[in-house]
């Protein structure tokens, strides 16, 4: 977390050292959108509902603050509190504020990215108060104080032995077991306690229905179930892209995530909850942070219609090979990428450049958006902001220079193509990053312009 | 039919073999060819580096060569997509007619001439790359990510020529990670990405990696050259000249 921060491609190289676990790792995202094909190919009508998905959400977008005062009113009758957050601090406190006020030391936590994109685990670490992640993988790497790689799957940069070795230092399991049941009970009865033993139970929120005014709630592992109902106060944390107008709409969303996410046809909990029950005091906190200026821009407005399914993630083969921490966001990836420089460009310029623009982002997108454009369009604002320093600068105004000059061009093609014959290791060096693991190409006796002059001009 | 043939610089320079290729199969099928010779780039580099507001020179070259073409052909998916995108000119109603009237090779072949048979042979084990560009934003063909009825303009071209035998990957449509500047500024995963690709050729035992994109083949050509190996990359165009 305070470590600092490396580029993209040079966290990348490091990762890429270990060429056995980077091969795994490759294999195992691709194995899960295989999954996403199969799954998405066994409904002819896949594609309509990417697009109902995207009307949707661009819909609902473009009358946001209806929804959300909608959704609030509804909310608050339904016995629910609803807060307001502009910035990630101001979402901390009030957080803080409602578990103080309940003398709360021990806080249950089921997967929620925006709460890791607000640092809420250090804030409250930072108040006595101790918090537990209850999804499986995120319970693994909060033990060893990493952040998420993944947004879906949270720890899918370990193998069993990294957990294993985890296990054993956190939970005292035994020294090398790495059988996956072992270790899970292991989780599961430390975590089970938890459970009964919290006094407040934090979730996220895949989908807000402005017309009930309830959530509803995605997991494999029910843990955001099981923290609720063993506690007094649940509190639900939303960046405010999460809204949806009508109950009906759902049909077309959770036939979309899990398939786009895991290739499962639906999450083994897809949880409602509409007020506290009787007893429970249920809070509904609604965040910005930053999210309005995105809404502000036109070319990234879009990139709010993310519904999380990291699908973009196991399709783009930069990240299969690179991992989540290399983006140095908490939601890394291609969405990631154009997520993050909304919030800080300095610090995330080199994000946008993390991509090949293949282009299977938007492809298998759920909600269509347009991610590989939205990269290109991010790289043309980095670049007139300065972020990408003087000297590239000066490199692409040469470059643009030689191209708008046939004479020019012409004369430098010619002389880098003798050069490259006469002293290929001008060219052929270790400072030339396309050498490092690649052979030049061959330089021709003469380019296509001059044979055509000579063959078809005289 | 009168067709402006527009050769990637980097194929000027580089594959000089691949324009001739190309000029004298649209040649073949009655096109009557111009090589408009003070043509540069396209200026996909800089744009897909950022900075494609230093652009205006070269796009205003580009207009200037090529204004006046009702068919401007282009051996390169990525750079008939840059043209088609991001083409703009001081002149914009120029800067459209020829955005608008650029084509990929493959797709001119089959979609304009509507080619339905190619005397071409080449006896040889080949395998496919599809370059993303072409694929999934100018739609040469299916890709796995859609559900969609599978095509391929390339394969159709393909499938007439004589004894060639196709064969595609295991991941039939993955980048190849060369993504213009990203193969140096993003070195390592880029040469990651495309030993992946050549290993997965390599296992179905070809001769040759054929695609429609010279800058996807250079990036594969030098990971071959760099293991030693005797595969040659070979651009569609000069396949389907091939007697």
């Amino acid at each position: 977390m305070n470590k600092t921060i490396e580029e993209h491609s040079k966290a990348a190289s490091v990762f890429l050292e270990d060429a056995e676990r980077a091969k795994w790792h490759d294999e195992t995202l691709w194995f899960v959108r295989a999954k996403r094909d199969k799954a998405a190919h066994t409904l002819p009508e896949w594609e309509g509902l990417r697009e109902a998905a995207s009307k949707i959400k661009e819909h609902t977008l473009s009358k946001l603050d209806d929804y959300l005062l909608e959704f609030e009113a509804k909310a608050q009758a339904n016995g629910i509190t609803v807060h307001w957050a502009d910035d990630a601090e101001e979402h901390n406190k009030i957080i803080t504020h409602i578990i103080k006020k309940h003398n709360a030391k021990s806080v249950v936590k089921s997967k929620s990215m925006l709460t890791e994109e607000c640092q809420l685990n250090h804030y409250l670490r930072d108040r006595n108060i101790s918090v537990v992640d209850t999804d499986l993988g995120e319970y693994i790497v909060q033990l060893r104080e990493e952040q998420p790689s993944h947004i879906v799957l949270p720890a899918i940069h370990l193998k069993k032995e990294d957990v294993s070795d985890t296990f054993y230092k956190h939970l005292q399991t035994e020294k090398g077991n790495k059988d996956e049941v072992y270790l899970t009970r292991a989780a599961r009865t430390v975590l089970r306690n938890k459970f009964i033993t919290a006094d407040v139970a934090i979730t996220g929120v895949n989908f807000a229905i402005a017309e009930t005014g309830g959530i509803v709630i995605c997991t494999n592992e029910g843990n955001a179930d099981l923290g609720v109902h063993a506690n007094k106060v649940h509190i639900a944390c939303m960046g405010f892209e999460k809204i949806i107008p009508k109950a009906e709409h759902l049909s077309v969303f959770l036939r979309l995530l899990a398939r786009s996410a895991t290739g499962q046809p639906i999450t083994t909990y897809s949880s409602h909850f509409h007020r506290p029950k009787e007893g429970q005091e249920m809070h509904i906190v609604i965040v910005n942070n930053g999210r309005t200026a995105q809404l502000g821009r036109e070319e990234f407005r879009s990139s709010l219609k993310c519904i999380r399914c990291a699908a973009c993630f196991n399709t783009c083969p930069v990240y299969r090979r690179s991992g989540g921490h290399s983006y140095h966001n908490s939601v890394a990836g291609p969405i990631g990428s154009i997520l993050a420089p909304n919030l800080d460009m300095r610090k995330n310029a080199d994000l946008p450049f993390a991509s090949t623009l293949c282009g299977s982002c938007t492809n298998v997108c759920p909600v269509k958006i347009n991610i590989h454009e939205q990269l290109w369009s991010w790289r043309q604002i980095l670049m007139k902001e300065g972020y990408g320093g003087a000297a590239k600068k000066a490199s692409m105004q040469a470059m643009a220079a030689v191209f708008s000059n046939s004479t020019v061009f012409k004369m430098s093609g010619k002389m880098g193509r003798k050069f490259m014959s006469w002293i290929p290791g001008l060219v052929n060096n270790k400072f030339n990053p396309w050498y490092k693991q690649r052979d030049m190409p061959e330089p021709p006796k003469e380019s296509f312009n001059e044979w055509y002059r000579k063959n078809r001009k005289a | 039919m009168k067709v402006g043939l527009f050769i990637p610089c980097y194929v000027d320079q580089f594959y000089p073999q691949v324009a001739i290729a190309t000029l004298q199969l649209l040649e073949k099928f009655g096109c009557t060819v111009e090589f408009p010779l003070n043509q540069t780039c396209c200026g996909q580099p800089m744009a897909n580096a950022g900075f494609a507001y230093l652009t205006k020179g070269c796009d205003n070259n580009f207009i200037k060569n090529f204004t006046g073409y009702e068919y401007i052909v282009c051996p390169s998916g990525s750079c008939v997509l840059h043209v088609k995108e991001h083409l703009h000119g001081d002149n914009e109603p120029a800067s459209a007619a020829v955005r608008n009237n650029v084509y990929e090779l493959t797709e001119f072949l089959t979609d304009v001439l509507k080619v339905e048979t190619i005397n071409a042979s080449f006896p040889h084990r080949v395998g496919m790359h599809t370059s993303c560009h072409g694929q999934r934003m100018l739609h040469l063909s299916s890709m796995s990510e859609k559900v969609e009825k599978p095509f391929s303009k390339a394969e159709q071209l393909l499938s007439h020529v004589k004894g060639l035998e196709l064969l595609k990957t295991k991941r039939v449509d993955e980048c190849c990670g060369f993504g213009g500047t990203f193969c140096v500024t993003e070195e390592a995963v880029s040469v990651s990405m495309g030993q992946d690709r050549v290993d997965e050729h390599l296992d179905n035992n070809i001769e040759y990696i054929v695609g429609g994109d010279m800058s996807c083949l250079m990036h594969l050509e030098g990971i071959l050259k760099r293991k030693k190996s005797s595969v040659k990359v070979k651009h569609i165009a000069e396949i389907l000249n091939a007697q």
